[in-house]
């Protein structure tokens, strides 16, 4: 809350690519807006599954997959604005468990499509709190190089559900667009990792 | 007035022929033995909600991870999916949902009425199908037909259960259970 987040340290693009450098056979969801394209500017992959849509769902999406998969790692990345929108989800994640999944919020306390409004982690609401509160056993916040260089293999495999916040810059950057096409978004990740469509 | 056919028990045959793993919910009078024998099964993971469009969402996740699943909900729990149910038209994701229905038939709480008389006009403006059913002896073969068009043709469908099947919720009494 004392600084602004125009000020801060981590820059978005560089944390998910190197969150993505070394990604093995990792699953991946992007949540709708910046956290796509994010995914996207590290290298698309049929195993990204980026949103256009379906705000507030991106964590539920994670969570199907996870207990679909509970042999491979499942990264969900998203940003504040649509994790607050289905806050819930960390609540029915915690019930679950799931030990593979992992969450991590790109939080630069603004709706970045919409005109960088504020959202409500700007006036000091806690993710990772809540995150916390719900009984995820790991739940941090990393707001600079160190703190997420000391993450970094956590996000990647510590036995989970896990939640990270990390504090990044509000910032406008390029896009970078995956397919927008859902359906084949869908077929492309079963077909990598199903084999069939 | 409830017919002697034990449909939950029929639904949840149906379900496991059916190959279904993942059971998501937000719980309503007339799911409560549905649920019980999902939770009681090795096999299936009984997942609870905080909102019904969660289970939307989940059931996307489930199916791009090799999975099949079913959302069970009341009808007043339609109206918090309709904006998660893009991710399943846009992406052709298969969706089966079984709905209990309330504000229908003898309902006491008018607060029920609004989404129960509109449940199955807000589904189809929604892009799904809709498969109402009042009679307990044809509802597991309309699950396992819904179920069959929804995983073999990605679609969204939704098999309404009528209250007049359930029976209405009195409380405080047990006229019907």
């Amino acid at each position: 809350m004392s600084e602004k987040s125009e000020n801060f340290a981590l820059r978005r693009r560089a944390i998910v690519k190197a969150i993505l450098a070394e990604r093995g056979d990792m699953l991946v969801i992007g949540g709708l807006g910046s956290a796509a394209w994010d995914i996207t500017d590290a290298g698309d992959s049929p195993l990204n599954f980026p949103l256009w849509g379906a705000m507030g769902g991106t964590v539920a999406i994670g969570l199907g997959l996870a207990i679909a998969q509970p042999q491979r790692r499942v990264l969900v990345l998203s940003g504040d604005g649509d994790l607050l929108m289905g806050v819930g989800s960390l609540a029915t994640v915690a019930v679950q468990a799931p030990n593979n999944l992992a969450i991590v919020a790109l939080d630069n306390e603004r709706y970045g499509e919409t005109g960088m409004q504020e959202t409500a982690t700007a006036s000091g609401v806690d993710l990772t709190g809540i995150a916390r509160a719900c009984g995820f056993p790991i739940a941090a916040t990393i707001r600079d190089e160190a703190e997420f260089a000391a993450a970094l293999p956590r996000i990647r495999g510590a036995a989970g559900p896990c939640f990270f916040t990390i504090k990044v810059r509000a910032e406008k950057l390029p896009l970078v667009l995956p397919p927008k096409d859902g359906s084949e978004l869908k077929l492309r990740f079963r077909r990598a990792l199903l084999g069939e469509s | 007035m409830t017919e002697p056919v034990n449909w939950p028990d029929d639904i949840f045959r149906v379900l496991k022929e059916g190959g279904i793993r993942q059971v998501a919910y937000v719980p309503d009078a007339g799911h409560t033995r549905l649920i019980n024998l999902c939770r009681d099964d090795n096999a299936i993971r009984a997942i609870g909600l905080t909102t019904e469009e969660e289970g939307v969402a989940l059931l996307a996740g489930a199916w791009l991870g090799g999975q099949r699943g079913a959302l069970l909900m009341q009808s007043s729990g339609v109206g918090n999916c309709i904006n998660m149910l893009s991710l399943i038209t846009q992406c052709r994701f298969p969706l089966l949902s079984i709905v209990t229905m309330r504000g229908q038939w003898g309902e006491f709480n008018p607060w029920q009425v609004p989404m129960g008389q509109n449940t199955g006009e807000t589904l189809r403006l929604a892009g799904t199908l809709v498969y109402p059913v009042d009679e307990a002896s044809r509802i597991g073969e309309t699950v396992e037909q819904a179920a069959r068009l929804a995983f073999e043709g990605g679609i969204s469908v939704a098999v309404l259960i009528a209250q007049r099947v359930i029976g209405s919720k009195t409380f405080g009494k047990t006229e019907h259970e």
